[in-house]
């Protein structure tokens, strides 16, 4: 079972919503992995506090030409549709390694052999644990812009006999995509404010394009105004959990500490909330 | 002609309430909302829509059924795994081939191998983009299209008709909103701009990420200011980030104390600085200043 925690809009609480479920659940005894797949600014292991365990540095192809072989026939520069790959004159091509999107066609289309692939390092991917938390997390490397690539290469280390929480970057776009791509559930965590509606609007178009069954959580209720329930009742939409709004929640989470833990009475909503998920 | 644009790593730092109020303060700039993803700045400012267009980030590969032989060359070679199983084609062809158009990154390759012409290229619509009147002067704006690609394109095409429009208008500065994160369509907004401004807030995940967005716009030589945004919230916090900041030669030029008026004045659909003249709107302001001195 996959379970992905997302939102249209950045800093509604994916994270505190991800790790908290994560760690309600391990307590239950139940096999539970979280893998953060915010890799461009991954934020759950300050409150997992994991122990790392497995560093892998996460490389993807890109072309090397060997101008001694090339016949200067332009083909490659001619089908990249990145401009990652360009022909000047005579057997003279340049490459741009961080345009590239690995799709190989420049490799298959010479045809004088003279592409071979070298890998780019794009980021690094950390396996550790937390408690009984199996924890997953990538960082994408300054500067690189290969965060989907390395999103898919987070989501391979999901473990089948284990429940998995997807912790997913905010927007709506490609790497999002990439992160809820195969999930079985999304939980959508949006805030009761008019950019907190506008977004969950975003996010839930993207999701039922993607045919995902999802249910959204409504985090520091109370601050803003009653549209965003509206929007769900009129597009039969499910809210699963109801967050309060509480200063003290800001301020444990400005520490990296975990809600379960130092309010506790918010561990049975979580609890409850960790049932239902279960 | 000075840009400047507004980022912040971390998503929800309050950037977009912000640029709002920048844009109230500032009065005679042109507003860039290059935060195609999830746009929210129109919310506040309330556009009068001038001019529509589409926008078209590459190509994208489908399948004509009738041609496809079921060969599956295209499926061995796509790296996206953006080609499925469909039907049967008719009583001699048992399988074809379609094409995924969520997950299609537009490489050409499958219609370049496929033996029998049976794919076609077209431009994709990703989304549409905007020219804007506002109460505080012209703004661009777009909607990305539902999970579409290439918003790094888009934010490229918004930033240019912005310089457009301010030179046109002898406008004599650029407010871009930008995006979470620090992939491409952040890298895409702070390309060539003239000052980053990174708001923060002081928590540790707001800490993490502004040294992660730090970097980023360090790596492109970029002048750099931070702000902090509710910094009361934890004022240790807010003072690690300022001296993590003076090792990294960037300047916290502006503190915002946390106020409810930012969600109020989203609510009245009007920026902070239109909403309250209470403190808030006098921290607002005196980053303001600090930024334009700054430029």
């Amino acid at each position: 079972m996959k379970i992905a925690i997302a939102s249209g809009k950045g800093g509604t609480g994916k994270t505190t919503i991800a790790t908290n479920l994560a760690h309600t659940i391990a307590q239950m005894d139940k096999q539970v992995q979280y893998l953060d797949c915010d890799v461009e600014e991954p934020n759950g292991h300050i409150f997992l506090k994991p122990e790392i365990k497995e560093t892998k540095t996460v490389t993807v192809d890109v072309p090397e030409v060997d101008l001694e072989k090339c016949i200067g026939c332009g083909k490659c520069g001619q089908l990249c549709q990145y401009s990652a790959i360009v022909h000047l004159k005579d057997n003279n091509v340049l490459t741009f390694e961080q345009l590239c999107h690995s799709c190989g066609g420049c490799l298959h289309v010479c045809p004088a052999d003279a592409i071979k692939l070298k890998q780019l390092n794009i980021g690094e991917i950390e396996l550790g644990k937390t408690g009984d938390i199996d924890f997953v997390h990538g960082k994408l490397r300054i500067g690189y812009v290969r965060t989907v690539s390395l999103i898919r290469q987070v989501k391979q280390h999901i473990a089948q006999d284990s429940l998995a929480i997807i912790d997913v970057p905010p927007g709506t776009s490609c790497p999002v995509v990439e992160a809820v791509k195969d999930v079985d559930f999304v939980l959508l965590v949006t805030e009761p404010t008019p950019f907190g509606l506008n977004d969950l609007k975003l996010a839930v178009g993207l999701v039922r394009e993607m045919n995902l069954p999802f249910e959204v959580i409504i985090n520091r209720h109370g601050i803003g105004d009653d549209q965003v329930e509206k929007y769900c009742k009129t597009e039969n939409i499910k809210i699963a959990l109801k967050f309060p709004d509480d200063r003290r929640v800001a301020e444990s989470y400005s520490t990296g500490q975990m809600i379960v833990d130092v309010l506790p009475e918010y561990k049975k909503l979580f609890d409850d909330f960790a049932q239902k998920v279960l | 002609m000075k840009e400047i644009v507004i980022i912040s790593g971390k998503g929800g730092t309050g950037k977009t309430s912000i640029v709002a109020s920048f844009a109230a303060l500032a009065k005679n700039a042109v507003l860039a909302d290059c935060d195609v993803d999830a746009a929210d700045l129109h919310l506040v400012l309330r556009p009068d829509i001038k001019r529509t267009s589409d926008f078209s980030g590459g190509k994208q590969a489908s399948i004509v059924a009738e041609k496809c032989i079921g060969c599956g060359k295209c499926k061995d070679l796509c790296k996206f795994d953006a080609i499925n199983l469909d039907g049967v084609a008719n009583e001699l062809i048992a399988k074809t081939y379609r094409v995924d158009p969520i997950s299609c990154e537009g490489c050409k390759v499958c219609v370049e191998f496929c033996p029998v012409d049976a794919i076609k290229f077209e431009d994709s619509i990703n989304g549409q983009w905007f020219i804007s009147d506002t109460r505080f002067g012209m703004m661009v704006h777009a909607k990305l299209g539902i999970a579409e690609e290439n918003s790094g394109k888009l934010v490229s095409l918004i930033r240019r008709e912005a310089k457009r429009i301010a030179e046109e208008e002898k406008k004599d500065l650029i407010i871009v909103d930008g995006s979470p994160g620090i992939g491409c369509p952040v890298i895409a907004s702070i390309t060539g701009a003239d000052l980053v401004l990174i708001i923060t807030e002081p928590t540790l995940s707001g800490k993490h990420d502004l040294e992660r967005v730090a970097e980023l716009a360090a790596g492109f030589k970029i002048p750099t200011l931070i702000a902090i945004n509710k910094f009361d919230l934890n004022p240790d916090m807010a003072e690690q980030i300022e001296e993590d900041a003076r090792k990294r030669n960037m300047k916290v030029v502006g503190k915002i104390r946390y106020d409810r008026a930012f969600t109020d004045a989203q609510i009245m659909k009007c920026s902070v600085v239109e909403y309250t003249g209470d403190g808030v709107t006098e921290d607002i302001k005196s980053l303001w200043s600090n930024v334009i001195y700054a430029l």
